[in-house]
């Protein structure tokens, strides 16, 4: 057991200039040949959460203090989320002409994809300090937090990716199924609702098994109440993440040599 | 999978073998078979049929490769050829048996694999390189040697989908023997690329035999086989049926090929 490991961290240190050619390969040709290129990480979110103010300021109101910047926060983590693991489902099936060919530590693939959207939400967080100087948010030391708010979504998100990515290997289906499950996930957290207005049963539910309301609510806090999150919420983050991640390594570790006869 | 089956993979062995294959079978899912939606798994499920219907690539095969020797592998189309390359390379993992494998491999069996269209030549380069496991500053201080061996040196900051396919396997076979390998291993590769540069590869390939190079090629020109190796292993559906001397072996095959 414990050669074993050794041998999967050497093999890790070789392959460390793999994820970073991957995680560059991504945020390269994600803007290639468009003309505003790296830009668009920072005003696409932008205009997506203008739309949104202007939709929940006009037709729906909501009783809700800054509703700009408790808009984009909640939508720069649900993103984050979404399309981190929306493209690590993927990244081993996508990559089928490869794994046949040569060898690499599959795991690399989903990594890579985690990983490059991490950094696409680094741009992201530009557009959030833009929306935050706009609208009078007061900067405090607190926010030195919101990396370690990142981490335990980055590690979140590592683990479901992996899951999702060995099971869709074996079952394509997976990949219809979590499409509609985001959908449900993202009208079951509260990104441009307050949670108040909710049944007291739904609260509960959501407090307890969405963890994507304990990272929001993390960050949330520092940003617009200016206090330092509850420890309580920090350490459930932190255990959702790593069980989150010891789940989708042993899925993955377990049936990753019988990929090759499904991709 | 109630098996012992794994790989070693040692940066410096201090055996005489550069390879090892111990009684190898490697199973195969017959696409046919392929299970891959929830409602197909649970009738096949409830019909107790859940274990594919298997296919045994290879059945039992065994060799012994000594540093520094040529082998060739011959065989029909669907013997297994390919797949006990692969099998050593650690693409794919024995069923049963054991494989053992001394040395840094260099494998050339389908060049460029690792190749992103979107991307130019000098990216690719670079990421091609991690694919087989080295790093920026080893590509780098490479770089010239691999773009002067591939010559094309006009076309670098092009994108690789606008590549003819010879001009993809230079670039390939440049990348993946810029390293010192103490085995490689080839797959047809030299089936692609024009006359000019199929004499340069051989070339290549040639120095690093005489650096003490082991040799594993499968080949479906007999001749080439016996000019370039001393030892020769004949697949047929999966079993090893002959093994040892290069001439030997080929004349056998080539007979049964024609009675």
């Amino acid at each position: 057991m414990i050669p074993k490991m050794i041998t999967r961290l050497e093999d890790f240190r070789r392959y460390r200039p793999l994820l970073r050619q991957l995680v560059a390969k991504d945020i390269k040709l994600k803007y290639r040949r468009s003309f505003l290129g790296y830009l668009w990480s920072i005003l696409n979110p932008l205009m997506i959460m203008i739309i949104m103010v202007l939709v929940f300021s006009n037709m729906f109101r909501f009783d809700i203090e800054n509703f700009p910047v408790y808009l984009i926060t909640g939508q720069t983590i649900f993103n984050f989320v979404s399309e981190a693991t929306n493209q690590a489902m993927f990244s081993i099936t996508g990559n089928a002409a490869l794994l046949k060919k040569t060898y690499v530590p599959k795991y690399i693939f989903t990594l890579s994809k985690v990983t490059s959207n991490l950094v696409n939400t680094f741009f992201a967080l530009g557009a959030m300090l833009i929306v935050f100087v706009v609208c009078h948010v007061r900067f405090q030391v607190y926010m030195l937090f919101i990396p370690g708010i990142l981490l335990e979504v980055y590690i979140f998100c590592v683990g479901l990716g992996l899951f999702l990515a060995q099971a869709t290997v074996f079952f394509r289906d997976v990949q219809h199924i979590y499409a509609a499950f985001l959908t449900a996930w993202m009208y079951l957290t509260p990104i441009f609702y307050p949670i108040t207005m909710l049944p007291p049963g739904l609260i509960w539910m959501i407090e307890h098994f969405n963890p994507l309301y304990s990272y929001i609510t993390q960050l949330r806090t520092i940003v617009l109440e200016g206090l330092f999150p509850d420890s309580r919420l920090i350490l459930y983050g932190f255990a959702v993440a790593f069980v989150s991640l010891m789940v989708g390594t042993w899925a993955f570790v377990r049936s990753q040599d019988q990929f090759i006869l499904y991709v | 999978m109630g098996n012992s089956s794994y790989i070693n993979r040692h940066k410096d062995g201090k055996t005489d073998y550069a390879v090892v294959v111990d009684h190898a079978t490697v199973r195969f899912n017959m696409a046919s078979e392929r299970i891959d939606n929830l409602k197909e798994y649970f009738v096949k499920l409830v019909k107790r049929e859940l274990m594919f219907k298997e296919f045994l690539a290879l059945k039992d095969v065994s060799l012994k490769v000594r540093k520094g020797e040529a082998w060739g592998i011959v065989g029909t189309n669907g013997s297994g050829k390919s797949t006990l390359l692969k099998l050593i390379c650690g693409i794919l993992k024995p069923y049963q048996g054991t494989v053992t494998v001394h040395g840094a491999i260099a494998p050339l069996i389908e060049l460029g694999a690792g190749f992103d269209g979107e991307l130019t030549a000098r990216e690719n380069i670079y990421l091609n390189g991690a694919v087989l496991g080295y790093d920026e500053k080893y590509m780098g201080r490479h770089f010239d040697e691999i773009v002067g061996f591939a010559e094309l040196q006009d076309f670098l900051d092009m994108p690789i989908k606008n590549y003819s396919s010879g001009m993809a396997a230079r670039l390939g076979f440049a990348i993946a023997t810029v390293v010192e390998p103490d085995i490689l291993i080839c797959d047809e590769v030299l089936a692609v690329g024009d006359y000019a540069f199929q004499q340069k590869c051989e070339r290549k390939m040639k120095q690093m035999r005489e650096r003490g190079a082991t040799l594993l090629y499968v080949s479906h020109s007999i001749e080439s086989v016996k000019e370039v190796c001393g030892h020769a292993l004949w697949l047929d559906r999966g079993i090893a049926r002959m093994c040892g001397a290069a001439d030997e072996v080929c004349d056998a095959y080539i007979k049964s090929l024609k009675g």
